[in-house]
């Protein structure tokens, strides 16, 4: 299996050598072969994670090596499909090296044996971690395209860097993408965390516990609910939205990782190692 | 044009005959050659260019004639069998239609002919002879010019396919080199940045501050490259808003009611003639609330400038005056020059490869690529019905052969005899061109 590992870094790490080539050269070939690569990357990585999860049983995410490796299948599957629908080829240089690190991270991290809990057996729990782990993998690229807006905006503004301004999309565009990110993982994020609430009622018997993970979940609930009230109601666009986007992410990723390693709280074993 | 048929000589005889072979001529004067006054003065309106055509028709030397005419350049190009005579008719009907002797239209104009006046019409199609190299505007004029031609009645399959040919070579100069991709003037280098802040013009509202000629030039570079959009003209004196509005389908408003019209814009073009920023940070500070922040692009032409820069520091409102976009220009030119080598070998490539066929679309090649085909498809029947047939002689076999070589030669008699004189007064690089096509002759 480390081998697989190893291969699936490989390709990903290819993948943004690629898409960093394609980023100077802007060479049309190089993004459609990063994009093969990327591809070829995610048909392993997907292979690996359902070995995985037919071998376990459940969803591998029980440590913290696993849900690393889960983390960045979601965002490499998200961007692919993104990437399918919209041309939106300049996101590769932030979602591949991403991937690509988040995979090498797992990959030092070591596998240690999960123990097998019945209570990982629900539906509820199923819905809760995949809903859960796209909508973080559709934040990510938000708070990518936040980079990206901010990046090109300077490069307007100051009217200096000719070489951002040339290879980036437009800011209405990177705007209402990033629009289209947020809202699209708000509402996973949403259902995400319904389902765990009731799958919270079914096993502890209580929705809500003030559990630390939970109060953080609510904090980044909000902070995205917020973003998204106030560009419906204030118009809030352009480059407000894209700081608020790259916020909301860093309190996302403390929900995700930071509670587990700092703060005391459930879904401990999920980042054990 | 007259050609005495030649009725006893073997038709499959090639003989060279000089005459027929149609050769393009261009007689032109461009922005490098003549001043803005003879440009002018030498320049075709579309009726001139109507009538100048009609009488071309009509000339004895010219086969087929096609003229551009843009504020940069004139340019006549000829399909011709006797460049001298042809030349003379043109310079002595422009002798009398635009007054100019021919040694005056001399000192001015350039002939070419051959692969050198191919090479310039592809120069010309591709905007690599264009004053700012590059703009994209001459390909449409072009494209409108060999319209006009054709619905004048006066290109024939040499034209036609010179201007096909010099359509794909800017095609694949556009597209393969940085050339036309690159902002070329200051409205282009405008469009350009708005292509960067919206992501399409489409539906966008343009308010027009002044109506001077460089804001008309920056409206229409954007309409070029916008659908549907919203056009309003604010001015100091109403009625030349209103003519400049009218031009483009838009509205006139007056000066008073531009922080009112600010709420809707989206791309404001200032250019008027005031001393004083004409709209002022405070006046946009408190309009992008009510606009929800949509991005407004200030462009700003006018030397002392008319929108206060101080503008660009607030958020989602850019300002680019003169000098911002001048820089935009400048970084374009470096990589268009290194761009137009690579340019220039796509233009030789397809110069090449049209007086190839130009040299094949004659009497004598295509009588010979015909027999050519001819013998070739009936060797290798031959080749295949002998294999099978083994008992005959060799006798038997050489009055086979020698039946097979008769039929080719009879069958080529007529289409030979026929496209060495199509009659009188009849194109023959049509009829070559058909029998060409119709045998698969080329490549």
């Amino acid at each position: 299996m480390a081998l697989l590992h190893f291969v699936i870094i490989l390709l990903y790490l290819l993948s943004s050598a690629g898409y960093v080539y394609f980023l100077f050269a802007q060479k049309e070939i190089f993004h459609r072969l990063s994009f093969a690569i990327l591809m070829a990357g995610f048909a392993a990585h997907t292979a690996w994670i359902g070995y995985e999860s037919f071998r376990l049983g459940v969803i591998p995410a029980q440590n913290l090596h696993q849900t690393l490796s889960f983390a960045a299948w979601c965002l490499t599957g998200v961007y692919l499909l993104v990437k399918y629908r919209f041309r939106l080829n300049m996101l590769g240089v932030f979602a591949a090296p991403l991937a690509s690190v988040i995979m090498i991270a797992a990959f030092f991290v070591p596998e240690i044996p999960t123990t097998q809990n019945q209570l990982f057996r629900s539906l509820w729990l199923v819905a809760h971690i995949v809903i859960l782990f796209i909508a973080e993998a559709s934040m990510a690229l938000a708070c990518g395209t936040g980079l990206l807006y901010l990046i090109q905006e300077h490069a307007i503004k100051t009217k200096s860097n000719r070489f951002f301004l040339k290879r980036l999309p437009s800011l209405e565009f990177l705007d209402r993408t990033g629009y289209a990110f947020i809202a699209s993982g708000f509402a996973l994020l949403t259902i995400g965390l319904i389902a765990g609430f009731i799958y919270a009622q079914i096993v502890w018997g209580r929705f809500w516990s003030w559990n630390n993970k939970e109060i953080w979940s609510m904090i980044t609930w909000l902070i995205y609910a917020a973003l998204l009230h106030e560009r419906l109601v204030a118009g809030w666009r352009g480059r407000r939205a894209a700081i608020m986007a790259i916020i909301g992410f860093a309190a996302l990723l403390f929900t995700f990782l930071g509670v587990n390693f700092l703060l005391e709280g459930h879904h401990d074993a999920f980042t054990r190692w | 044009m007259t050609h005495s048929p030649d009725g006893n000589g073997d038709p499959l005889t090639p003989q060279a005959n000089g005459s027929d072979l149609p050769q393009i001529v261009l007689i032109g004067l461009n922005h490098k050659t003549a001043p803005v006054e003879i440009r002018e003065k030498l320049a075709f309106s579309p009726e001139e260019t109507a009538t100048a055509l009609a009488a071309f028709r009509n000339s004895p030397f010219i086969d087929e004639a096609m003229i551009i005419s843009t504020c940069n350049r004139v340019e006549i190009i000829l399909a011709v069998k006797d460049q001298s005579r042809a030349v003379e008719t043109i310079f002595s009907y422009m002798g009398e239609a635009k007054f100019i002797t021919p040694d005056r239209l001399n000192s001015f104009a350039y002939v070419f002919s051959g692969d050198a006046a191919v090479r310039h019409v592809f120069r010309v199609a591709a905007s690599l002879d264009s004053m700012m190299i590059g703009e994209p505007q001459i390909l449409g004029q072009v494209k409108d010019a060999f319209k006009v031609s054709v619905n004048a009645k006066t290109t024939g399959v040499i034209i036609n396919r010179l201007m096909h040919k010099a359509f794909s070579t800017a095609k694949r100069v556009r597209s393969e080199t940085g050339i036309g991709g690159h902002a070329v003037s200051i409205s282009y280098a405008a469009v350009e940045l708005a292509k960067k802040i919206f992501d399409s013009l489409d539906n966008k509202t343009v308010l027009l501050v002044g109506a001077g000629e460089m804001a008309e030039l920056a409206v229409e570079h954007l309409i070029r490259n916008a659908s549907a959009g919203n056009l309003l003209v604010a001015n100091r004196t109403f009625a030349a808003g209103v003519a400049l509005a009218e031009r483009f389908h838009g509205q006139a408003i007056r000066l008073e009611e531009i922080p009112e019209k600010l709420k809707t814009a989206d791309i404001i073009i200032s250019s008027t003639g005031s001393p004083d920023f004409v709209i002022t940070r405070s006046q946009v500070q408190p309009i992008m609330r009510l606009r929800k922040n949509r991005p407004l692009f200030f462009i700003d032409i006018a030397v002392p400038r008319d929108i206060d820069p101080a503008i660009n520091r607030i958020a989602n409102a850019y300002v680019y005056d003169i000098d911002d976009l001048q820089g935009v220009i400048n970084e374009n030119l470096e990589t268009r020059q290194t761009e137009s080598v690579k340019a220039e070998r796509i233009v030789d490539e397809s110069v090449i490869k049209f007086i190839e066929w130009l040299e094949h679309l004659d009497v004598v090649p295509t009588i010979i690529c015909l027999r050519k085909k001819l013998n070739a498809i009936a060797a290798a029947e031959m080749s295949k019905t002998m294999h099978a047939l083994n008992h005959l002689s060799l006798e038997d076999r050489l009055a086979i052969e020698r039946m097979t070589e008769a039929m080719v030669k009879k069958i080529l008699h007529d289409p030979a005899l026929f496209l060495k004189n199509p009659g009188s007064h009849r194109n023959k690089s049509l009829y070559l061109d058909f029998a060409r096509k119709l045998f698969h002759l080329d490549n």
